[in-house]
């Protein structure tokens, strides 16, 4: 087992493939010499002696299944744009900011230069003229490293002019946010990177892949995702598909954060490894901390609806998630123990959504901060009967019909699959509720414990307003 | 008043000069005008939108879409603790609490020296190292009382300087493209195939 100080939080334990985090054991690894020592680039020189339809297609055989959240495979992604319309542009979603999510920050941290070629690779293979880089403002060591292997790769003649002395031609532009948690939102990344306000556009029309930046046919991919190419093109389909399931080929990068006791970024076999493996495992987090009961979980980011242990059998695997009642996401895992206060939890990330509504949706804005002041007054022992019953329909205007939730034999619940309907242009809303709607569903016993019981409050006026 | 100065507004025309439209220049002018004056000033605002063709409403529309651009004056360390689920589930509100009475401000405020600005702040994308802050945006993790304590003594004398540069101050590094290396920008006015591309040869 080894951990690295200069790669904070990723465990490199067991004997897996590495496809994305190969260079994290290496103190210098962000660096163009050791990246060239290491087999850097050589996937770029191997894509360049074959025709981009090739190389799309190997994308597209290799079902590399997209990492910022949505899990649609990329190849396909990119012949979604409309024939002979350019130019076109990639947009790279370097704005990792969902709750629990940590491993863009390290491949752009600790393997800059993967990342770059990534967007070569995916630029050639497209038809993409120019690429924008789009980094979380709260994240300079990661602007700092990419800025760094940029430099370094123009110099070395990568990236720019006559790639390599090919006709390949493209500048990837470094491009940094400024602390806006729904810019990650394709759309929103769009009109931030136009210099705007980042409120998501309506889709359809605005489908990157149609209607993008400045109008134009976008690719918009997330870190992960594009770290994956350099690897499959020095590789091949082949050994990329044998890793993995066929749904879910290759590997992925999760975070495991909480109660467990050795939270980490850990790069796993995608569609196979369970929750259980992740959770208890030898390999990864050992076990809940102190020995103690694992109360919930929350799957894939702070949107998913949460888990409990008779969901640990469940493969990482985007399909069996859904069916199940939740969703993979970007791979962020949070885990309560038994001694988790479940409202309080639920109103974290609650207060989360709430606070980063752009306004656009009245459902989202009036909504997601409605249920967080219903849940703060039942978190603070204000609260009464009613308010949870008037959360469900606070929810019910965001999300209207049945909302995901995962099954309790304890219960005697089955499971509702996704997906929801919605009222809101984009997923911000919805996710106000996804805690509420779990934390209220499997454990209503412990948000009835808050209610304090007070007789001269008449039903009728149940909502008891903050200022009294 | 708090214009971009002379050398600034060079480094702002070479960053407008990589985007086909000006305006997408706004956020990284608005980050260099912090970091010239350490907050956003409405002339800064003004003299951006002259500089990418936009009106002042619009960039200012803009500027306050994005917490990290601050219209007052700030600490001159920001420190952002993090609340969010994986933080506030291993200690998050007692490290805010600590933080309060160690710098004898509420989360918001700034301290008498004009050192330090305490915050609230939403997920840092750092989780597995629970809880975390952030020092002008500089990662901190699995902070203790102890070394929450230490990293502020440390700061008071300044003998962080060289890591954790003063607020506005984000990457030290910055991307330049050589002139003679560029492919140039790719405009939606001017179109044109990929050279590379089997739709150039037709
Ligand atoms: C509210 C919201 C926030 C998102 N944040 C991110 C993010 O920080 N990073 C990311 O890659 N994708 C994020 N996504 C997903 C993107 O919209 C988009 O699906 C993704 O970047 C596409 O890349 P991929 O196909 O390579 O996964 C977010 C989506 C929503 C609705
Ligand atoms: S759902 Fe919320 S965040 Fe998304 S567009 Fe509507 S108001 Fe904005």
């Amino acid at each position: 087992m080894s951990t690295y100080p200069w790669a904070a939080g990723y465990i490199d334990d067991g004997d897996r493939p590495k496809v994305v985090t190969s260079r994290f054991h290496l103190e210098d690894g962000y660096m163009l010499e050791r990246y060239h020592a290491t087999g850097g680039y050589d996937g770029l020189k191997a894509v360049l002696k074959k025709s981009p339809t090739e190389v799309h297609d190997e994308v597209k055989t290799a079902t590399v299944l997209g990492r910022g959240g949505a899990g649609f495979p990329a190849g396909t992604k990119w012949g979604l744009m409309p024939a002979g319309k350019f130019p076109r542009y990639l947009v790279v979603n370097g704005d990792e900011s969902e709750p629990g999510t940590y491993k863009d920050r390290l491949l752009m941290e600790r393997d800059p230069h993967q990342l770059v070629e990534g967007c070569l690779i995916a630029a050639y293979a497209a038809g993409l003229s120019q690429v924008f880089l789009y980094i979380r403002g709260e994240m300079p060591l990661a602007h700092e490293r990419v800025a760094n292997a940029l430099n370094e790769a123009y110099a070395a003649g990568y990236v720019g002019k006559n790639i390599l002395g090919t006709k390949f031609s493209v500048d990837i532009v470094l491009h940094w946010g400024a602390g806006a948690y729904v810019v990650g939102e394709e759309t929103a990344l769009i009109e931030s990177l136009e210099g705007k306000r980042g409120e998501p556009r309506l889709k359809p029309p605005f489908f990157p892949a149609a209607v993008g930046l400045y109008g134009q046919p976008t690719i918009v991919n997330n870190v992960e995702t594009l770290s994956n190419l350099p690897w499959l093109a020095i590789n091949g389909t082949a050994a990329y598909t044998a890793i993995g399931t066929a749904t879910s080929p290759g590997t992925r990068m999760v975070a495991v954060s909480g109660h467990v006791n050795r939270p980490g970024v850990y790069e796993i076999i995608n569609g196979t490894t369970t929750f259980r493996d992740l959770l208890y495992g030898e390999e990864f987090c050992q076990g809940i901390r102190n020995g103690n009961e694992l109360k919930a979980f929350v799957p894939g980011g702070g949107s998913a609806p949460w888990f409990t242990p008779e969901q640990l059998d469940l493969p990482f695997e985007g399909r069996l998630v859904g069916a199940a009642g939740s969703m993979l996401g970007s791979g962020a895992i949070m885990v309560m123990d038994h001694t988790t206060d479940i409202p309080k939890a639920a109103l974290t990330l609650t207060h989360f959504y709430a606070a980063e509504s752009c306004g656009q949706c009245t459902p989202c804005r009036e909504g997601g901060t409605w249920l967080e002041r219903v849940l703060q007054r039942v978190v603070d022992g204000r609260g009464t009967r009613a308010d949870l019953d008037q959360m469900f329909e606070i929810g019910e205007s965001i999300c209207p019909g049945n909302f995901p939730h995962a099954a309790s034999s304890k219960l005697g619940l089955e499971a509702a699959p996704f997906p929801y309907k919605m009222t809101t242009i984009c997923f911000v809303g919805p996710s106000a509720y996804a805690p509420v709607h779990s934390a209220l569903t499997l454990f209503r016993d412990e948000f009835e414990a808050k209610i304090v019981e007070r007789k001269h409050i008449p039903v009728s006026v149940g909502v008891v307003d903050d200022h009294h | 008043m708090s214009r971009l100065n002379e050398a600034n507004v060079m480094l702002a025309k070479e960053i407008i000069g990589r985007y086909p439209k000006a305006r997408s220049a706004t956020i990284p002018l608005l980050h260099l005008s912090q970091q010239q004056n350490g907050y956003i000033t409405d002339d800064a605002i003004a003299h951006i939108a002259e500089l990418v063709g936009a009106t002042s409403a619009e960039v200012l529309g803009t500027c306050t879409f994005y917490e990290m651009f601050k219209m007052v004056p700030v600490g001159k360390y920001l420190v952002n603790i993090c609340g969010t689920m994986s933080c506030q589930l291993l200690g998050a509100d007692e490290l805010m609490h600590h933080a309060e009475q160690t710098l004898g401000v509420k989360a918001g405020g700034t301290t008498s020296d004009g050192l330090f600005t305490l915050e609230h702040a939403e997920c840092q994308a750092a989780c597995t190292e629970a809880p975390n802050m952030q020092v002008n945006y500089r990662h901190c993790h699995r902070m203790t009382t102890t070394n929450f304590d230490k990293l502020i003594d440390d700061l008071r004398a300044g003998r962080l300087e060289g890591e954790i540069p003063v607020h506005g101050t984000l990457a030290r590094v910055r991307q330049q493209i050589p002139a003679d290396k560029a492919a140039g920008v790719a405009s939606p006015d001017a179109p044109v195939v990929p050279a590379w591309m089997p739709e150039a040869a037709q």
